[in-house]
This record gives structure tokens, C-alpha cells and sequence, in this order.
């Protein structure tokens, strides 16, 4: 137990001496969170449109007025001739043009159903879509608000109501999500070198001569890495609190015996990689590429695993990431107790002990 | 079992496959006695590394077998890893971690403590003492070493391994470290050291000389000079790289190699090294050599170790 704690402290004094790295592994979460919170976000804000009003009418102004109320739209540009169109859209910077017909007004005024026209940029086919959708719910808004009393013809009108996320705020999404990828990337990537490093310095050499027990020193590797992986989980829950307003609608101890679980997983994960890397670049490709890549794209973080052929799907099966990412919506967005996450969680941790076993197996005693 | 601390016999070790396959160690025997400070000497290359990681279970053999106090490599390697120390050619301690530190964390990782070997490690620690706050990584080369034997100290081993444990230390320190190891001999090690200086052989009690992964001989210094073939004149003129063109065309040189200053010839003839002192004076001045000095000496372990090498590797240097 003694040579345990002696191969803690050496790895402690390893981390916090090495000041860069140290500064690196603290920063990394918060500047991460902030630019997958703030940049990739697929909420629509401040989009310019370009308005072609051939009516000029208290109506067209009125419906105008309410889509640019928001904090979604603003009018960039007035068009006068439909000719310029396609100048508008190549430039780039207006996404939609909204078309007033000449009879906007006046087909109102008959109570018989008006039409504008929406031009989208589809160029980005997701972007158009919401960008469409969110025009015609405003304008739908703006229909009723007109109040004639009755209304000309019957139709089906399907009413939504969007769970957990009522204003499809992009953030739900993707702070659990995040959390999942930094986490990843601290603990495996920083692990990943941490065992080949002592074989490239020669240190090896010297731990291998003594009597060390293999699961000592791959045990006590996880150690420091688990307590800074801790403090970060701390700040980016903080962060998704206040920054970006992401609730915790379930049990808090819950989502922190998760988190804490995922981050031994990805540990292990990463003693794993660096116990079968020749060097320390074939180890941090590994976990670059062979592992961050797949978290981003396949774990759910983007994109939904239920859409994706089915080899893909299979991948996403073995990332720690997936599972962890499932548990934190369900806890943190959904309020879900372990009722509904226990699968997820002793997947996670079957993995962190399948791979914590295969290192010490993998271990080798001595040089090659 | 018997008096011996280590017994190799027919080690062998190849790396790689094929033509770039290098046979590193090849059909290696000797035998450590208990206490004994056995040197292994050779040029960079020649196997020692290798054998060294043979010896201290850290590789397995292709074939042969080595015996530590008892212990076979392959089989007990967890006994054996208890009891020996090894000072790895390259500084393998952590450069992060102070002197102290590092001390402190292999005694530990041996499952003792530094209060329990300072006895021990005491005379070298002593000169680590004053800087023990320091990172290893920013000590001196000869510190470094010192640390590393502190290191390998630590435990109380019974046999210790020290893979050049001079290289790239400076010439007092080098002392300084031999000086060492003879108060190690005091506490009854048995200690294997390697070493490409052979001024630092002499202070073995036997040396073997490695060389293509094999041991040419192995004995005394003493009688490894005693056994030398020929009788030698150290020969010095104002020309040097002409003199050793004129030495080798000497009738009756046999070869003749660069000392520093001096050029070692070996003659054929034995015993007769005062005549032809007289008649190389003789034929030197004919080439038009000056400042001419001739002396008679003794063979040393260099001399030794050079005509070994060339009969072994080739005839460079034969006239």
C-alpha cells in the first residue's frame, strides 16, 4: 500500500510541475464549453433579411414589425426590383428575402387568405428550414392576432408542444454533450501518454527492475488525473448553470455519481491506450483521432444516433462518451432518476473495469 | 549454492528478423564471484546493454541461461528484481522530481525507507546531500550518476549492475565514482560494472572484454597484461602521422597503434626489445625523423583490449 500511495505522489508532483500542461488541462474545459455553447449553435439570432414590399400597406408593415421584434431577424436591406435577388443572395450575408404581394392588404381586408413569399439561402438546408419555420410561426402568431372573428375554411391543425425544451434552445443539447466530450478528451488524452512516456524516458527501465506491482502503478496513474477531472466537472456544470442557463432538473448526486464514473471509464480508457502505444504520438493519434473524432460525430453529440446506418450505430456503442451523454440529458434536461439510466451506468463502468483489467494484463514486465 | 553471485552460460539475444536481424549477444559465459567488482569492457555496440538487461531480468534470453545469487532471470525474475540494483546506462530517474524525492520514491517502491539505508548510501549521499532540493533533471552529469547509484543503493542490494556508469562524467568525478565502488566492495556487493575506458579497468578484479556480443577473454588485469604476446616501444617524433606509416613498415613491427602522444609498436620478436630499441633508432633516423624517443613498457589493458580487437575485427592496424 505503501508503494501505492509513493507512485501517487509521483505522479502528483509530475502534473502540477509541469506548469503548461497544467495550465492547459484547467483552461481547455471552460474555452470548449464556451465555443461549442456560443459558436456551434443551431438557434437562429440576428439574421438578416431583405424585405421586397410591393404593398407597403399598415399590414405588411404590422407583420414586418412582428417578425423583427424578436431577437431573431432584422432587416439588413428594402429590394425594389425583383432583378436584384440574385445579387442579394450571392453576397451572402441575407438568408431569407420576404415578399409582400401588391394585394397583401387587400386580400386581408376581404378575409380571404393572404400570401407572402419566403426566398431562403438554401445552402445550409438545416439553417433554411428553421429559418422558415420560425417566419411562418411568427406569421401564423400574427394571423390570429388580427382577430376577424372566424375563420374561412376548416383545417387540421396539428398542436405541438415540444418536452423539456419548450424554446428548442440549442444548449440542451449540446452542454450535456460537451460535457462528455471534454471530459473525454482531458482524462484519455493527458493518460493516453502517461505510460509510453515513462518507456520513451527510460524510467521504465528503472520501475521495471524493482519489485512494482503493475496494478500500482497503472492505478495510481488515474489518480491526479480523477481529482483534476473533478474540478473541471465542477466548472462546467457551474458554467452550463450560469452561462448558459441549462437546468439540472434531476438529481444532482445522481448526475455527479455519472459524471464521476464516466470520467474513471475514460481514465481507464486512457491507461489502456498508453499501455499498447510504442510512443507517445501513436498514442495521442489514437485518442485524437482514433477516439475524440468518434465522440464528436457518433456519441449523439451532434448528431442522432437513431438516424445513422447501422454500422455506425455500432461504433457509437463502444464510446464511453454515448452512454454518458444519454445519462446527463436524462438527468440534467429530462429530470430522469436511476430508474431510467442504471443500464448506462453499469455499461460505463463494465468498460472502465474491461479496460483497467486489460492494462494490467496488457502490462509488460519486461523490456521488449 | 556456490560462490558465485551471477553465472551466465551461452546467453544469446538477436534483434530484428532476417538480414537486419543483429545478433547482440552471442554465446556469452562467465562467472561473478560474491564480492567481486567484474568488469565488462567493450566499445559502444558490442553487446554490453543488452547483457546487462539479460543479467537483470529484464529481457529474455533466445538461449542459455543466467543464475543471479540462485535465481534464474526467466523464472524468479521477481526475486531476482528484489534483490539486485541497477544503474541503467541512460538516466532513467524522474528529471521532475527532486534528489530527495527520487530517493524517497524508490525506497519505497523496494518497500523501505531512506532513514533505514542511509548506512549505506552514506558515502555517496554525502555529495548529493547539499543539493537534495534540486530537480534531478538540473543536476551535473557526475551528480546524476551519483544519484542513480544512490538510487540503485537503496534497498541493499546483494549484487549491483551499473550499465557505464561513467560515461559522459568528467575525469575527477569518474574517480571519485571507482573510489566509491571500492567502499560498496567493503559492505560485500558483488558489483558488474561495464565501462568503454580502459584506464578504469585495472581497478576491476577481473575484467572480460565484450565484443560483436562475445567474450573474448576474461581474467585479472594482471594477468590479462601478464599475457600479452609481444613486447612493446612506445615511440614519440615530431611527425606523428608519418611515424605510424614508418612504424607499420618497420621489419620488425607486428602492429602499431596511437596512444595519445605515443605510438605503441608491438614487435614480433619477444625479449629482444633492447636491440631493437637501438635498430628502429636507427631506422627512423633513415626516414628523416627527429626529436626521436624510444621507450621500452610494460603492456597495459588498452594494449591488451587494442590487439584483441584487431585480431578479432579484422586486420587494420597489422603490418
Amino acid at each position: 500500500m505503501r508503494q501505492f500511495f509513493a507512485f501517487v505522489e509521483k505522479e502528483f508532483y509530475h502534473i502540477f510541475r509541469d506548469k503548461a500542461t497544467m495550465l492547459i488541462i484547467l483552461l481547455m474545459p471552460v474555452v470548449q464549453v464556451l465555443i461549442f455553447g456560443f459558436a456551434i449553435t443551431t438557434d437562429i439570432r440576428n439574421t438578416s433579411i431583405a424585405v421586397y414590399d410591393q404593398d407597403r400597406s399598415e399590414e405588411s408593415r404590422g407583420l414586418l414589425s412582428h417578425i423583427t421584434s424578436g431577437p431573431y431577424f432584422r432587416v439588413e436591406q428594402e429590394v425594389q426590383e425583383p432583378e436584384e435577388f440574385d445579387e442579394i443572395f450571392k453576397k451572402g450575408k441575407i438568408k431569407v428575402i420576404l415578399v409582400f404581394p401588391p394585394d397583401f392588404s387587400e386580400t386581408l381586408a376581404e378575409n380571404r387568405s393572404a400570401q407572402i413569399q419566403l426566398i431562403t439561402d438554401a445552402c445550409n438546408p438545416n439553417e433554411a428550414n428553421i429559418i422558415n419555420s420560425y417566419i411562418q410561426n411568427i406569421a401564423a402568431r400574427y394571423a390570429l392576432s388580427l382577430d376577424k372573428g372566424w375563420v374561412e375554411s376548416v383545417y387540421v391543425e396539428p398542436v405541438t408542444r415540444m418536452m423539456y425544451n419548450p424554446q428548442l434552445k440549442s444548449a440542451y443539447t449540446f452542454v450535456p454533450g460537451v460535457i462528455g466530450l471534454v471530459l473525454m478528451l482531458i482524462c484519455t488524452l493527458m493518460t493516453s501518454v502517461s505510460m509510453v512516456r515513462e518507456r520513451e524516458l527510460g524510467t521504465m527501465e528503472s520501475l521495471l527492475v524493482a519489485p512494482s506491482k503493475p496494478f500500482h502503478l497503472i492505478f495510481a496513474k488515474t489518480v491526479p488525473y480523477f481529482v483534476i477531472s473533478v474540478f473541471n466537472l465542477a466548472v462546467i456544470i457551474l458554467l452550463s448553470l450560469f452561462a448558459f442557463d441549462v437546468p439540472i432538473r434531476g438529481n444532482f448526486g445522481l448526475l455527479a455519481g455519472a459524471s464521476l464514473t464516466y470520467i474513471f471509464t475514460s481514465l481507464c480508457l486512457g491507461i489502456f491506450i498508453s499501455t499498447i502505444s510504442k510512443t507517445q504520438q501513436i498514442a495521442m493519434i489514437i485518442s485524437l483521432i482514433g477516439l475524440m473524432l468518434p465522440t464528436v460525430l457518433l456519441s449523439g453529440l451532434m448528431f442522432p444516433i437513431s438516424s445513422m446506418p447501422p454500422v455506425l450505430q455500432g461504433i457509437s456503442y463502444i464510446l464511453p462518451a454515448r452512454w454518458f451523454i444519454d445519462m446527463a440529458r436524462a438527468i440534467m434536461i429530462k429530470g430522469l432518476g436511476f430508474g431510467s439510466i442504471w443500464m448506462q451506468w453499469t455499461i460505463l463502468g463494465g468498460m472502465a473495469v474491461v479496460f483497467l483489467g486489460a492494462s494490467v494484463r496488457g502490462f509488460k514486465i519486461r523490456l521488449n | 549454492m556456490s560462490d558465485y553471485s551471477v553465472s551466465a552460460r551461452n546467453l544469446s539475444k538477436k534483434f530484428g528478423h532476417g538480414h537486419h536481424a543483429v545478433q547482440a549477444v552471442d554465446g556469452v559465459s562467465f562467472d561473478v564471484k560474491k564480492g567481486e567488482l567484474f568488469g565488462l569492457i567493450g566499445p559502444d555496440g558490442a553487446g554490453k546493454t543488452t547483457l546487462f538487461r539479460l543479467l537483470t531480468s529484464l529481457m529474455v534470453p533466445d538461449s542459455g541461461t543466467a543464475v543471479v545469487e540462485g535465481f534464474d532471470t526467466v523464472k524468479d525474475y521477481r526475486q531476482i528484481r528484489r534483490i539486485i540494483g541497477y544503474m541503467p546506462g541512460r538516466f532513467s530517474l524522474y528529471q521532475d522530481l527532486s534528489v530527495e524525492e527520487n530517493l524517497k520514491f524508490f525506497a519505497t517502491l523496494f518497500g523501505s525507507t531512506v532513514a533505514k539505508s542511509y548506512d549505506a548510501i552514506k558515502p555517496i549521499y554525502r555529495y548529493l546531500e547539499p543539493f537534495k532540493k534540486r530537480m534531478a533533471g538540473r543536476l551535473s552529469g557526475g551528480m546524476k550518476q551519483k544519484l542513480a547509484l544512490c538510487c540503485a543503493l537503496v534497498h541493499a542490494p546483494k549484487v549491483l549492475f551499473l550499465d557505464e556508469p561513467t560515461t559522459g562524467v568528467d575525469p575527477v568525478s569518474r574517480k571519485e565514482f571507482w573510489e566509491m565502488l571500492g567502499t560498496l566492495q567493503d559492505q560485500g556487493i558483488s558489483i558488474v560494472a561495464s565501462t568503454p575506458y580502459m584506464n578504469e579497468a585495472v581497478r576491476c578484479h577481473r575484467i572480460a572484454f565484450v565484443q560483436d556480443g562475445k567474450i573474448s577473454e576474461c581474467d585479472t588485469p594482471e594477468n590479462i597484461r601478464r599475457k600479452f604476446p609481444h613486447a612493446i616501444l612506445a615511440v614519440r617524433s615530431r611527425d606523428a602521422f608519418s611515424l605510424l606509416q614508418d612504424l607499420r613498415k618497420f621489419p620488425e613491427a607486428h602492429s602499431c597503434y596511437s596512444f595519445g602522444n605515443y605510438q605503441h609498436l608491438y614487435l614480433h620478436s619477444e625479449g629482444g626489445a633492447d636491440g631493437s630499441a637501438a635498430r628502429l633508432q636507427e631506422y627512423l633516423e633513415g626516414k628523416g625523423h627527429q626529436d626521436i624517443r624510444i621507450e621500452p613498457i610494460e603492456a597495459s589493458i588498452e594494449d591488451c583490449f587494442m590487439l584483441r580487437m584487431n585480431k578479432e575485427g579484422g586486420d587494420y592496424g597489422d603490418v
